[in-house]
């Protein structure tokens, strides 16, 4: 195999790391907000719920949850859900794998959510009472104050946390290959097995390089674009 | 016809009452100033007027209207209380403008989001404002690029574009460095006889001479004496008043 048709082995399970990093983004970033506002519920029982939630999620390794999402519709209901996805995509539209990655995707899109819910609640609680009081005098809503005072406070706050969560994310989108997930390190592992090629695992690196630069340099115009006040 | 009066107010913090039974009114362009020793419930007088702090006991009327009372549930649910808040303003000690806004921005915010008029209106009407208290040349900074004073003043008139019945300050000056007080105490002043009600809460004694009509001392949760500033500071009646002043001249 040439260098060049490597590249292009390892480029398609790169675009399903990418799939896997762009679903868990849009998905889990808005996900963490309502988590966030339950961990910070006045009603107990919301809060508590929420709190043991997140401990759960936080506490167990990511691959285990890729397990058990993945065997758990199997062993609880008798019925493989994802492997009939699987099955059912690849014979009607020749599409591989697409059960395993909807498993990887839902516990993934969890498991960030609840990381980006503790970033947001750092963050909300984080800004002074002063601020909510100064919107209270001049007679604004709840609502007001949080969507015109408090939220961009917060974004600046988040987005040196969130930054180092989100390029934690490409990396981490490797351990779909637990479930045999065709993503790039899988491509390079069947290279290695079936061609005795054992170079193109490390080539894989350079692929996650070249990603986490790029993020890198959207992320600090984000940070920068917010530099303009403080607080 | 008085526009403020409080009646017997009493608020606690769990078993400590802070405020026991204040009661005081003010007539329309009065400026109050209220002076008293350190956690004698000057702060918390002002939060119950803008409602930061519900008063447990006691009413509140603005221009002969009962808006607030302890005893039932007159005023209490979110949206009276947002408009009870309208009646009064408040400037902090500590400033508390929005960061990310500049100062334009800061004054115009409240009202645009409460439709006091079109945009070309608010803005005018803030611009005026922020004339006032001198910061034209900075009408464009945001606050973490002006001195304390300067944000106190943005402070003053981002409060004023509300245009408040009754304008409350706490310890307006108290978190600047000297040389910056005087800036902000001459804009207070200046507000004087614009037919603005103004209660202060105030350190400043030379201050609270020269620009009240009235000064209260408050000790423990109490009025221990009302008057006018000639009554309070040269013939104080109450031991306490006699002795805070004392001190409080010493210091000087
Ligand atoms: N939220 C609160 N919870 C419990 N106690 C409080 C609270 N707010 C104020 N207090 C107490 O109430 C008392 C009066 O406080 P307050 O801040 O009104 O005093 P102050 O006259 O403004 O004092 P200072 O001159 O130091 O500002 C203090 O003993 C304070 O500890
Ligand atoms: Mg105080």
């Amino acid at each position: 195999m040439s260098f060049l048709e490597v590249t292009l082995f390892l480029l398609d399970g790169f675009k399903i790391s990418l799939l896997i990093f762009a679903v868990t983004l849009l998905c889990g970033a808005p996900l963490g907000l309502p988590i966030a506002f339950c961990s910070m519920s006045k009603l107990k029982v919301v809060k508590a719920i929420s709190k043991v939630i997140v401990w759960i999620v936080r506490g167990v390794p990511l691959m285990l949850q890729i397990f058990i999402i993945y065997y758990v519709p199997g062993l609880l209901f008798n019925y493989q859900l994802f492997g009939q996805i699987d099955r059912f995509m690849y014979i009607n539209y020749g599409i591989a794998d697409a059960g395993r990655i909807t498993a990887v995707l839902i516990a993934f899109t969890l498991n960030y959510a609840c990381y980006f819910s503790e970033i947001y609640r750092g963050g909300i609680e984080s800004i002074s009472r002063g601020q909510y009081e100064a919107g209270y005098v001049l007679g604004l809503t709840k609502n007001q104050i949080f969507r015109k005072i408090i939220l961009k406070q917060v974004i600046k706050r988040i987005v040196p946390p969130m930054s180092n969560e989100i390029i934690t994310l490409i990396k981490d989108t490797a351990l779909a290959n637990c479930i045999v997930v065709c993503e790039i390190i899988k491509q390079a592992k069947e290279l290695a097995a079936t061609k005795a090629m054992i170079w193109p695992l490390f080539y894989t690196g350079i692929f996650y390089l070249l990603f986490v630069g790029i993020l890198t340099i959207i992320l600090n115009k984000v940070e920068k674009k917010l530099s303009y006040f403080r607080s | 016809m008085s526009v403020l009066e409080i009646k017997n107010i009493r608020k606690s913090f769990g078993t400590t009452e802070v405020l026991k039974g204040i009661s005081f009114s003010l007539e329309k362009g009065e400026v109050l100033a209220i002076i008293g020793s350190s956690g004698g419930g000057k702060t918390t007088l002002l939060r119950c007027l803008n409602f930061l702090e519900l008063a447990d006991e006691g009413t509140i009327s603005v221009n002969s209207k009962v808006i607030y009372d302890g005893a039932d549930k007159k005023g209490k649910n979110d949206d009276e209380l947002r408009l009870n808040r309208l009646h009064f303003g408040l400037v902090f000690q500590s400033f508390n403008l929005f960061p990310q806004y500049n100062v334009l921005e800061n004054v115009t915010l409240a009202p645009t989001l409460l439709e006091r008029g079109t945009a070309q209106e608010i803005e005018n009407n803030a611009r005026a404002l922020i004339e006032k208290v001198g910061l034209t040349e900075k009408i464009n900074n945001y606050p973490c690029e002006l001195s304390g004073g300067q944000q106190q003043r943005v402070a003053i008139a981002r409060a004023l574009a509300l245009d408040p019945d009754i304008l409350c300050f706490d310890e307006p000056t108290s978190a600047l460095d000297p040389e910056l007080t005087g800036e902000v105490l001459k804009v207070i002043k200046s507000l004087k006889g614009h037919d603005s009600t103004m209660i202060i809460v105030t350190h400043e004694m030379e201050f609270a001479k020269n620009v009240a009509d009235k000064v209260m001392f408050i000790s423990d949760g109490v009025i221990e004496e009302i008057g006018t500033p000639s009554e309070v500071f040269d013939n104080p009646k109450s031991e306490k008043t006699k002795a805070f002043l004392n001190k409080s001249f010493e210091e000087i």
